[in-house]
């Protein structure tokens, strides 16, 4: 009885399903790196003399290489463990202190791609030359590779004496003002015409119908172009690093890793880049929460 | 003050461009409504009633004649809040509680808090919203929302209160008991009334003074003074001078098809 209770509610949840695709992940996986492994493996074989092997220690063999093709996930795992919990995060081979390095210059990049965004969008919104002037340099600037731009960036804000976590933060901003800026121009417009009309016959002021009106229309539009500014912006800092040789932060990791071919050091790396992620965007969806709770929103 | 109008109009004109050539939205309408009025504006679709009201609030700036508002322009009038608006949907702020939403002409004009309590507390008392203070729009009925953006409108205390068919989107019962509610609060408060409907039996229970309009162009048919007294209970709608008022203005809303057919 208590069995098929809790088959019944493990088949109704998300649990299964996403336990299910989890391990069809896990078994893609490994199958994956035993093959793309094996050549290598071969080669340690024949330089080794090794001419017989069963299976089983092949298998393990592929699996626990120095520098694989694709790591296993218990080496990435191992990798994580070894340098998050055993190392101090103040240490330079903690994945902690990289992983800081780069968040806080996607905090940084993002709170000013924030307020950048919507500010530009409130100017859109309220003059009619900012509309039709500003849009499309704001559509062209997100049409240039932010890889090509990257290096320029940090060149040039060094030579005016700007360095630190400052450059790098700039370039989260230049992505992920965009989506704000294009987010909040449609919410800032999305009150009705009834509302606008309501306002009017109060002779409200355009401040008044903005700090009344368009501000809380726009709240909807505001957290769903965060989710997608905070992602970028951790994007864009990443990428920040990459070309300029840093020596500090997830793309540095990154970098270094390939120099020196320690895939697992890669692939930890962007573990640890994907959680950050999912762990920001899930940050913006509870202050979502909280935010449309106090305005009301039926739950 | 009390001999001339609250609005008056002469010669008033309205003219939307569009596609198929230029629209009469309103032509040449003579009308006078004076202090304490109840005044409801009868036709069909496309006659120019609710173009009227809002050209009245200066939400529409009218292409030809005069209008003036307690004797000034309607600019002059809407900067100086001189009257209250009614939305054919309630249009309250949904983030925003009953009180909050009765609240927000109060706080754009400017008032201090104590003054705002009071004046939210009196008005929802008018519109029997006691107890809903808190309540989210969303919690309310259709007639209850309506009930609430009434008392936004007459928050502020204007004498004037202009109001586009408020009821059309309920039903019958709700709206004959929210048709009660607008006459006692209309005798309570001594306000002019301007009020658009599609439906004669609204129109006569509830008029002083029915204004009968017809289409293209948007014009006005009949001027009909009501000859009910002013204590009207919901039956009085099966008396013979209540017939005799709905037949006259049934007349006139087909001598508008009439018309409209030559």
């Amino acid at each position: 009885m208590y069995e098929r209770m809790m088959n019944s509610k493990l088949m109704q949840g998300k649990a299964l399903p996403v336990l299910i695709i989890i391990g069809l992940i896990l078994v893609f996986w490994y199958v994956m790196a035993v093959k793309l492994n094996t050549p290598w493996q071969l080669g340690v074989y024949e330089r080794a003399g090794v001419t017989e092997w069963t299976n089983s220690q092949f298998i393990n063999d592929t699996l626990n290489q120095d520098r694989p093709v694709l790591p296993s996930v218990h080496q990435v795992a191992e990798e994580i463990w070894n340098t998050t919990v055993l190392k101090s995060p103040t240490s330079r081979r903690s994945l902690i202190y990289h992983t800081w390095i780069t968040l806080s210059a996607t905090l940084l990049g993002f709170t000013i791609g924030t307020i950048l965004g919507i500010s530009l969008a409130i100017g859109i919104v309220h003059s009619r030359a900012m509309d039709k002037s500003m849009m499309p340099w704001i559509i062209a600037s997100q049409t240039i590779p932010i890889l090509a731009i990257a290096p320029m960036i940090i060149v040039v804000l060094n030579a005016i004496g700007i360095s630190g976590v400052l450059p790098k933060a700039l370039i989260s901003t230049y992505l992920s003002f965009f989506p704000i800026a294009v987010g909040m121009v449609k919410g800032f417009r999305s009150p009705e015409q009834i509302q606008l009309d309501l306002m009017h016959t109060y002779a409200a002021s355009k401040s008044q119908v903005f700090s009344t009106l368009r501000w809380f229309a726009a709240m909807p539009y505001l957290f769903t172009s965060m989710k997608i500014a905070i992602s970028i912006s951790l994007v864009g800092a990443i990428v920040g690093e990459l070309p300029t040789g840093a020596v500090a932060g997830l793309g540095a990791r990154l970098l270094s890793g390939s120099y020196y071919g320690q895939t697992v050091q890669i692939w930890s790396a962007l573990f640890m880049a994907a959680a950050l992620a999912a762990t920001l965007v899930s940050l913006v969806g509870v202050v979502e929460k909280i935010v449309t709770r106090k305005m009301g929103v039926r739950t | 003050m009390s001999n001339s109008p609250v609005i008056s109009a002469k010669k008033l004109s309205l003219t939307f461009p569009s596609n198929d050539g230029p629209v009469h939205a309103l032509s040449e309408v003579d009308l006078d409504i004076n202090q304490g009025e109840f005044v409801s504006f009868i036709g069909p679709s496309g006659c120019g009633k609710t173009t009227f009201l809002r050209v009245v609030a200066d939400l529409e700036t009218p292409t030809g004649g005069e209008i003036t508002v307690n004797g000034k322009s309607p600019h002059e009038a809407r900067m100086n809040r001189d009257y209250g608006y009614v939305f054919q949907a309630p249009a309250l702020l949904p983030w925003r509680t009953v009180e909050k939403n009765v609240a927000l002409p109060l706080e754009i004009m400017g008032m201090g808090k104590a003054e705002r309590i009071e004046h939210i507390k009196r008005t929802l008392e008018l519109v029997n919203l006691t107890g809903f203070e808190k309540s989210f729009p969303w919690q309310l009925s259709g007639g209850m929302q309506q009930r609430a953006s009434i008392a936004r409108a007459l928050a502020f205390d204007a004498d004037l209160l202009l109001m586009d068919e408020p009821f059309g989107a309920l039903d019958e019962i709700v709206r004959d008991h929210l048709n009660e509610q607008l006459l006692k609060l209309w005798a309570d408060t001594k306000k002019t009334i301007c009020f658009v409907t599609h439906s004669i039996p609204e129109a006569v229970y509830l008029s002083t003074k029915i204004v009968v309009m017809s289409p293209r162009p948007g014009r006005v048919i009949d001027v009909i003074q009501s000859t009910l007294s002013d204590e009207r209970p919901l039956d009085i709608r099966e008396t013979p001078e209540f017939l005799k008022i709905a037949h006259r203005v049934r007349e006139g809303l087909r001598t508008g098809h009439a018309y409209e057919g030559k």
